[in-house]
């Protein structure tokens, strides 16, 4: 069993997830955050691929994606860094970047890299169902590797209903038409979306993304959802301290 | 119909739509209601009256004579030049605004790097009393002063783009965030035939009024409609687009696209996307694209800002691959060359971009019943500066 679907399983609610952009601060940073991660019982983490053109991304992963390339992270640093995590952690990692990446490695090279690195899961925000079901599908599938698909306050009941028969991991509801870490706190008319979704019953699980930065903003996620997840307040956290490995341990919000 | 668009978006294996679901319900608005929008009877006579009384259409087709003696074959020029606001680019702004008018937008955001498309888009929000927001790479803005003065005055807000290279790609991007973040009040005009389907069939549309007129004029001129070459530059595309359109599908029209070479297609300064990129995603859709081995983009360069893209538009990634279209290429220096050879033998100071299209005349070995019809997209006035500099160094 995929060892998304088992936590999902296991845990129904508050299940927290954590984004960070591979290669920032540090090229070799990758190991050290996933450690600190499972030491502080993160549900499971998303590993960022870094992008020159991540369009869905606010200043803050861009900044850290600009600073990870600089750094001289890639794929295959990547791949190598996760296959040898996989011995020093045993925290699921989904991967998360953008389309042209995938391609440009090569769909099948990617997926071979995935399953030696054990991730079984994979989010490509540019990749829409329409060309996934058409291109993709068949090879993702062959590799055992699952999509993950974004819905959105604007996104039609018909179409979410479709997302959610294509899923088979959970889906990301993102919490409002922005790009990620652009708001601060929820309000009324993103609740009265969450309940929509919610009242829904959907097969798969939800997890609460973009914009999801604290304490207050995770619990009333959590309401609403499995779980939510955490990216910008992160990358943050990390930019601003030079010990965020120690001060990420008072950052118990998400238990 | 082997050259257009199909129902999903794809120009053979190029286009579609990659975008984030977040853009979804606004593309998809688009993609269901453009054509209908485009051929109503009302998009139609308020599209051919402001092009005609506001834009100065038809431009003139215009046969060069000396040029046409320096290179023993009669040579047309598409004088795109002349149009209000000093290139094509306003072809394609009038038709879009009256869409997002027809889609009751309020609020309009488009990306330029020169600046050409940018005071194109501001002249349109000025006119039809709309808000408008242009996303210009920091860079650009150092660079492109006068444009950005021309957009303010227009009542624009000139907004700098400060990621990644700060130029034309990441004014796109910028300009993609702003429309995930405004969903419903919003329309992003964009100014080339890039991007997520429909735009790339959409621009070449509303573009496409250049070939139109080319046949007709031809036609008039010579007594045939079709040219034996069309030369266009190629950026994102949209100029080529329009003057290639009609005569996609006649094959005995050979259509010439030229790149930007910058300081050779050999060196890492250059925007000949089709000789050094292969397919990718870039802005919502598959096509070539300038990358590295992991899929990174590679940022361009050209001396000219116009073409300065790290990729093409779907449908010339496509008339290339097809061998649809010949590709050619011209360094900065072929490119001031040709722009100060047409500005003595024809008094015409061509746009930079324009004279990558007159570099290539020297390079094409003419046969004796050809007739070529090269499209001058824009003026030279923003290009001045570039100019002077080079003239100052012969």
């Amino acid at each position: 069993m995929n060892k998304l679907n088992k936590i999902f399983k296991e845990k129904k609610n508050r299940i927290s997830s954590l984004f960070f952009t591979a290669g920032f601060p540090t090229l070799d940073s990758t190991i050290p955050i996933l450690k600190t991660l499972e030491k502080n019982k993160i549900d499971f983490v998303e590993v960022g691929m870094p992008y020159s053109d991540p369009m869905a991304d606010g200043e803050t992963i861009q900044n850290s994606s600009k600073i990870a390339l600089e750094n001289g992270m890639n794929l295959d640093i990547l791949f190598s860094q996760l296959e040898k995590a996989k011995n020093e952690v045993s925290i699921p990692m989904v991967l998360m970047g953008y389309l042209n990446q995938v391609l440009k490695y090569g769909v099948d090279k990617f997926c071979e890299r995935c399953k030696t690195c054990g991730i079984e899961t994979v989010i490509l925000p540019d990749l829409p169902i329409f060309e996934y079901e058409k291109f993709y599908k068949e090879k993702f599938e062959k590799y055992g590797i699952q999509n993950v698909f974004l819905i959105t306050p604007q996104t039609s009941e018909e179409r979410i209903r479709k997302i959610d028969a294509l899923s088979e991991t959970f889906i990301y509801v993102v919490a409002s038409a922005s790009i990620t870490g652009a708001k601060s706190s929820i309000s009324e008319k993103q609740i009265s979306y969450f309940e929509r979704i919610q009242k829904m019953n959907l097969k798969n699980p939800t997890m609460i993304g973009f914009g999801i930065s604290n304490k207050e903003t995770f619990d009333v996620a959590c309401e609403y959802a499995n779980g939510a997840i955490i990216g910008s307040a992160f990358i943050k956290m990390i930019s601003n301290s030079e010990n965020y490995m120690e001060e990420f341990q008072d950052w118990n919000f998400t238990k | 119909m082997k050259y257009k668009v199909d129902k999903n978006g794809y120009y053979g294996e190029f286009g579609g739509a990659f975008i984030p679901e977040l853009l979804y319900p606004n593309v998809e608005e688009l993609a269901l209601n453009y054509e209908r929008i485009i051929s109503s009877e009302a998009f139609q006579k308020e599209y051919i009256q402001l092009l005609k009384d506001y834009v100065g259409r038809p431009t003139p087709l215009y046969f060069a004579k000396r040029l046409s003696e320096k290179y023993h074959v009669p040579i047309y020029l598409k004088r795109e030049d002349l149009n209000h606001t000093g290139a094509h680019k306003i072809n394609n702004t009038i038709g879009q605004i009256l869409i997002a008018k027809h889609l009751g937008k309020k609020r309009i955001i488009a990306e330029t790097g020169a600046g050409q498309h940018g005071v194109a888009t501001a002249t349109v929000c000025a006119l039809m009393n709309l808000e408008c927001v242009v996303y210009m790479g920091a860079v650009d803005i150092e660079r492109q002063a006068p444009n950005v003065a021309r957009m303010k005055m227009l009542g624009a807000t000139v907004i700098p783009a400060k990621s990644g290279s700060q130029t034309l790609k990441d004014a796109t991007n910028e300009a993609i965030r702003d429309w995930i973040g405004n969903p419903e009040d919003t329309y992003y005009l964009i100014g080339s035939v890039v991007g997520p389907h429909p735009y790339p069939d959409m621009v070449a549309k509303l573009q496409s009024v250049i070939s139109e007129e080319i046949k007709a004029q031809l036609l008039e001129k010579t007594g045939t409609e079709f040219p034996t070459k069309i030369i266009a530059c190629v950026g994102g595309g949209s100029n080529a687009a329009g003057a290639f359109y009609h005569f996609l599908e006649n094959e005995n029209v050979e259509l010439i696209a030229v790149e930007a070479a910058g300081k050779g297609v050999e060196t890492e300064e250059t925007a000949a996307t089709s000789q050094v990129g292969d397919m990718g995603i870039l802005h919502g859709s598959k096509t070539l694209l300038m990358q590295d081995e992991f899929g990174q983009v590679i940022e361009p360069y050209s001396i000219s800002a116009g073409l300065d893209y790290p990729g093409v538009g779907p449908l010339h990634a496509h008339l290339f691959q097809s061998k649809r279209a010949t590709f050619l290429n011209a360094t900065d220096m072929e490119a001031l060359e040709a722009a100060l050879e047409l500005t003595r033998l024809e008094g015409i100071i061509p746009a930079l971009e324009s004279a990558h299209a007159l570099a290539v005349l020297s390079k094409i070995n003419f046969k004796k019943d050809d007739v070529v019809v090269l499209n001058l997209s824009g003026r030279g006035d923003k290009d001045l500066a570039t100019y002077q500099k080079y003239l100052d160094h012969e």
